[in-house]
């Protein structure tokens, strides 16, 4: 098995800020905006923005909630494991409210698809963006694309992107596995 | 450990502690479902549930209807009351004309002990104990461990006292099964004509004084006296019963130390528990029902993704 790096540390960190610049830019204050990391690993990059637009651009109050997925899925049962499910944590409103949804990898986008419909036993909110730190090209099964895009990377469907984060694999790192 | 051991819930003697874990690690996830403004989740949208019924019962059918139709599966009723089960039809017959309408899972109440099991090996469909005769009643003691671990943090370690009608409450058989396996202490309260002979082997300590038994435990499970499964007098009054083995709220005052009140309804308010008892800050008995909803999506999620 195979495995290249296909972002470093330093890119990465250089990713994040450019992404926080763009949400920046069409939120400006992050007053009517929410952001959602989707469950498991695009909490990470939902928390890396967060901090950096605090931290970095001053932005005092963000909304930060992360949303499960899981029972919203459309491959129940038709794998072998169990579908596990992970904490949702919501504690705002999102009606009327300009959510982002943030990944770590956009694949075929059916994650996606369950996450438009987990959103909405939360409220009608005012509009929905997407932000992936890796867009897999031509690998999509649904018409869905990213309004804000890390890396653009063509990977094969036996190929898979492996994001790691310090705080939670010990460092910052995108791979791409070969078989 | 990601899935359950079993492809049936009949019994929590036929679970380990690992699938506990995993209901109650599910359960948590639905109840944040069930307090949300829209409830509903659609993963079991192409399973159908028979609820098959063949004793009365109101919480546990309601709370495993809500369950079902949380969890967006297609629901359909059966009461023995009313059905051909009166003109004769052996149960296997009765199943399995249900399962022909394309049914996934049986959830079945019966008064015949092991009658879950019966059909388990007789039928092609997931089956779920909703309590059989005395035997057990799994879904109940798993929310009452769920509600214990959610007031008390955990439920290893923890000393629990279930009093009552020990001999024909499958409540007590499926707790002592329940809390045994995730490590806390049990003792069984009661007079002695309804505790079981033998009870010791299943590890559990006998306590006839109910003072002394609620003085010890950190958790009491106050168990309702089944009129209708009484068919001799196992005690001489209701009221001898009361003064003995009923706690009021004077009796809890005077404990050493503030208990948690358990019941799994429906209660015999006066009797077993005095309505100030069962309505006080100590009392945990609502939070089992709405525990039980979420429970019960766990358990059915958790079976309904192994149906291939």
């Amino acid at each position: 098995m195979s495995q290249k790096v296909l972002l470093s540390s330093k890119e990465i960190h250089i990713i994040l800020h450019r992404l926080a610049c763009q949400l920046l830019e069409n939120h400006l204050d992050f007053k009517n905006t929410v952001l959602i990391g989707i469950q498991p690993r695009g909490i990470f990059v939902a928390q890396r923005l967060a901090k950096i637009l605090k931290e970095e651009y001053g932005v005092k109050h963000i909304h930060l909630g992360f949303l499960d997925i899981t029972f919203y899925r459309d491959d129940f049962r038709r794998g072998e494991k169990t579908l596990e499910a992970n904490k949702t944590k919501i504690d705002f409103l999102i009606e009327d409210k300009k959510v982002v949804f943030i990944d770590d990898v956009l694949y075929t986008g059916r994650s996606i698809r369950a996450a438009l419909t987990a959103i909405q036993s939360f409220g009608r909110p005012m509009e929905i963006e997407l932000l992936t730190l890796i867009d897999r090209r031509f690998s999509r099964h649904l018409p869905i694309q990213p309004n804000y895009r890390g890396r653009q990377v063509d990977a094969i469907n036996e190929e898979k992107v492996k994001v790691m984060w310090e705080e939670n694999d010990g460092e910052d790192v995108v791979y791409l596995v070969g078989r | 450990m990601s899935e359950l051991s079993v492809r049936h819930l009949l019994g929590i003697k036929y679970l380990n502690e690992a699938d506990i874990q995993l209901i109650f690690e599910t359960a948590d996830h639905f109840k944040e479902v069930i307090n949300r403004s829209i409830k509903k989740v659609p993963s079991l949208r192409d399973i159908t549930i028979a609820n098959v019924f063949f004793e009365n019962s109101t919480r546990t059918k309601l709370s495993f209807e809500l369950a079902e139709k949380r969890l967006s599966a297609d629901v359909i009723n059966f009461s023995a009351a009313q059905s051909s089960v009166k003109k004769g039809e052996t149960l296997i017959d009765t199943v399995n004309n249900i399962l022909s309408m394309k049914v996934d899972m049986v959830v079945m109440r019966h008064p015949n002990p092991g009658a879950g099991i019966f059909l388990s090996k007789n039928v092609k469909a997931s089956i779920v104990n909703a309590g059989d005769g005395a035997h057990e009643h799994p879904t109940q003691a798993l929310l009452d461990s769920f509600s214990i671990r959610e007031k008390l943090g955990d439920v290893a370690g923890k000393k629990v006292v279930i009093v009552g009608d020990i001999l024909h409450s499958r409540v007590a058989l499926s707790n002592i099964f329940a809390l045994k396996l995730q490590g806390a202490t049990v003792k069984v309260c009661g007079p002695k004509t309804l505790i079981p002979k033998h009870i010791e082997s299943l590890g559990v300590q006998v306590e006839t004084n109910l003072r002394r038994a609620l003085n010890w435990c950190d958790v009491a499970n106050m168990l309702r006296i089944q009129n209708e499964r009484m068919d001799l007098s196992y005690f001489p009054t209701t009221r001898e019963y009361t003064q003995q083995f009923g706690v009021n709220k004077a009796l809890l005052d005077s404990l050493d130390k503030e208990i948690t009140i358990m019941h799994p309804g429906p209660i015999n308010r006066g009797v077993e528990i005095t309505s100030d008892v069962a309505d006080s800050k100590q009392s945990i008995i609502l939070n089992q029902v709405e525990n039980g909803v979420a429970i019960r999506m766990a358990v059915i999620y958790l079976l309904a993704s192994k149906i291939k």
